[in-house]
């Protein structure tokens, strides 16, 4: 890549080029670098502005707060005294996370083989079409679908999870009411994430040499053993970043689940009965209602959704990178 | 020494014939077991209490995946049944993708196309309760273009320079990290929630700059989730612009900003705009940052910088939370009105790349 033609009005031009006009060359290019450069830089600034407009206007409430932010599930930040955590919303946010990736994980890994290796060239390409518009689609309208379209349907399934599986704790449901649960949140988010999760699988899994494939076959595998002994390893960090990318779209979708939760502000592990909240959920639903020090605390909760969608995002592209740099497929 | 080697010849072989060809499910294996697995659902469908389509669609995959397997381990052995297992799974994840999609978009389109009309599109909610039938989103309409346009006016063209700089003049200079930085960051910015970007345009333009709750401070927040997926697609067209070009022009002695406005930026032209027209599409349908940023008006209001303005998302989450009749009618209307929108600009960004792709040489 450095070892290119290099273009004159940059550090050695052609004696040609400078005899006639170097100056106007090199003016022209230093006020183009000095623009993308500019737009470049203009990305850092707005990433680190992010962390500290959003610090800094959370400090009031913290201030104010008389509650562990921490271990708290009431939020009741514009009372007197305010006392407000995220703890109902920390567990709500990993619970759906958690459901949505149980489904999403498989079943994109499973799309992203079909298309890679199993469907036929025109199959795939409608199947990727599809994927595609699965991601298109807004999160409001995946919000609305899954409170008049999805919950009805449920209905059925949650109650035969209740009545059969109902000795493990999780699917109890005391109230016989199965709307607006986390688990139909969880169900949502894992349909609105598995485009991102089988968009990214399937690029790595389409990168794997074709040697390590036909050597698989060749000795006998099945297609099965194949995928395992030379897709799945070769794949392996890519598979995981996709699931951390996915995670960190489950973790931050904010519409779909605050249409579909009832904002309840506690920790209840019955995950079919209605409740729970999530932290951007919770900042839509309370937005227009909260005064200074509800706007705060809101503040300080998108504070902490920032921070740990940062930390799985750059995780999921750190695992990524490292891999694109030491395997011998680029 | 000879019959006993025949002997034994005779049996490796066969046993070689065994691990080679073994035993094999005829081609229609799978179709037979298909049909057989449905009849005998639809069967205990009639007669015991197994009901519903859904409930006997279950019943009827759960039965092809174990007559299938079982019949193929008798046969073919553990592999070959654990493949075959395999092979179901994953075309299985197929029929998974399909249905929500067909689910959520004829869910829209049905309820939708019974709000659409004349009047729903030309008129405002101003003269509306949320009770009364009637009204419409056009107000919303003129908001989303308004405010999704401002965005891409700031967003495409930023994009695009950040990834020249990426692609073109980081290479070439000394400050690597720094282009370093920038392409990880992009990365992650892509990954940011929306409702945490709706938080930082509160605060810093709002909440600081005193900017008011407008179109505007929408349009800003759009820009800021529009750019690092502008910057990543043109970044890729522009790595796939053959470097004879580039080394074709500079052997002309065209400066390097002339090349890429004149040479690169053309050949990946059609990528680039591909990728900005999806990013627009994705932003299009954001709600999270502008409940944050705008105040939700029923009235037309052309300026983006003045007062209250409505989007088609927030007219949608509006109607929807108001939870009458009238109103959650208007709210699938407006979905089928954004999901149209959505997708034609999608379908078109499809288009512009399958027929004037980069060419390659």
């Amino acid at each position: 890549m450095s070892t290119t033609l290099e273009p004159p009005g940059t550090p050695a031009p052609p004696a040609a080029a400078t005899g006639i006009k170097g100056a106007s060359v090199r003016r022209g290019d230093r006020v183009f670098v000095g623009l993308s450069r500019g737009a470049g830089i203009l990305i850092l600034v707005t990433m680190a502005a992010i962390a500290v407009f959003l610090i800094w206007k959370a400090i009031p409430s913290l201030q104010a707060n008389t509650a562990n932010f921490f271990t708290t599930t009431d939020w009741t930040p514009d009372a007197q005294p305010a006392y407000f955590g995220i703890a109902a919303l920390v567990f709500g946010t990993v619970m759906t996370a958690i459901i949505a990736m149980l489904l999403a994980v498989p079943v994109g890994i499973g799309i992203a083989l079909f298309i890679a290796h199993y469907a036929s060239k025109r199959l795939a390409s409608t199947l990727g079409f599809v994927t595609d518009l699965l991601a298109a689609v807004p999160s409001i309208i995946f919000g609305m679908w899954g409170i008049q379209f999805l919950t009805p349907q449920l209905q059925g399934f949650m109650q035969w999870l209740t009545t059969y599986f109902g000795w493990i704790p999780i699917f109890s449901n005391d109230l016989g009411i199965y709307t607006r649960s986390i688990m139909i949140a969880g169900i949502v988010l894992a349909i609105m994430v598995l485009p991102t999760i089988s968009a990214i699988t399937r690029e790595v899994f389409v990168q794997t040499p074709r040697a390590h494939i036909e050597a698989a076959l060749a000795l006998g595998a099945t297609r099965w053993e194949m995928v395992r002994m030379s897709i799945f390893p070769f794949a392996r960090p890519g598979m995981i970043s996709a699931s951390m990318l996915g995670l960190g779209r489950a973790l931050g979708e904010t519409i779909a689940v605050a249409l579909l939760l009832s904002a309840t502000y506690d920790i209840n592990w019955h995950i079919t009965e209605p409740g729970g909240i999530t932290f951007a959920a919770n900042i839509a639903l309370k937005w227009n209602e909260a005064g200074n020090i509800g706007l705060s605390a809101l503040i300080a909760s998108g504070l902490v959704l920032f921070v740990i969608t940062l930390a799985v995002n750059m995780a999921a592209r750190l695992i990524i990178a490292r891999r694109s740099e030491f395997s011998g497929a680029n | 020494m000879s019959t006993l080697s025949q002997h034994e010849h005779d049996e490796s072989e066969s046993l070689l014939h065994e691990a080679l060809a073994g035993g094999h499910l005829p081609r229609w294996s799978p179709a037979a077991v298909a049909v057989a697995s449905i009849a005998v659902a639809f069967l205990l469908n009639v007669l015991t209490p197994v009901d519903g389509v859904a409930g006997t669609a279950v019943v009827a995959a759960v039965l092809f995946l174990v007559g299938q397997t079982g019949w193929s381990f008798v046969v073919e052995g553990r592999r070959h049944a654990v493949d075959r297992l395999a092979t179901t799974g994953v075309y299985a994840t197929f029929v998974i993708a399909v249905v929500p999609l067909v689910a959520v978009l004829g869910t829209v389109i049905v309820k939708g196309l019974s709000v659409i009309s004349q009047e729903f599109l030309t008129t405002s909610m101003r003269f509306t309760t949320p009770r009364s039938e009637g009204g419409g989103l056009y107000h919303a309409l003129i908001g989303t273009l308004e405010q999704v346009g401002i965005a891409a006016l700031f967003g495409i063209p930023l994009g695009i320079l950040a990834a020249i700089y990426l692609v073109e003049y980081a290479p070439s200079m000394r400050t690597r990290r720094l282009a370093h930085s920038i392409s990880f960051f992009v990365d992650v910015m892509t990954g940011v929630p929306s409702v945490v970007v709706g938080l930082f345009v509160y605060t810093a333009f709002v909440l600081t700059l005193g900017l008011e709750r407008s179109g505007f401070a929408a349009s800003i927040a759009l820009t800021i989730l529009m750019l690092p997926v502008v910057v990543r697609s043109t970044e890729e067209m522009l790595r796939i612009v053959p470097r004879d070009l580039r080394e074709a022009s500079y052997a002309l002695g065209i400066p390097k900003w002339r090349t890429i406005l004149r040479i690169v930026l053309p050949t990946a032209m059609s990528g680039i705009i591909t990728g900005a027209m999806l990013a627009v599409a994705r932003v299009a349908g954001e709600t999270a940052p502008l409940l944050l940023t705008t105040f939700i008006s029923q009235s037309i209001n052309t300026n983006p910088f003045k007062g209250p303005q409505a989007a088609l998302p927030t007219f949608i989450w509006d109607q929807f939370t108001s939870g009458t009749d009238a109103s959650v009618d208007r709210a699938w209307g407006g979905a089928l009105v954004l999901i149209v929108l959505v997708m034609v600009l999608y379908a078109s960004a499809k288009l512009v790349s399958r027929f004037t792709g980069v060419k390659k040489i």
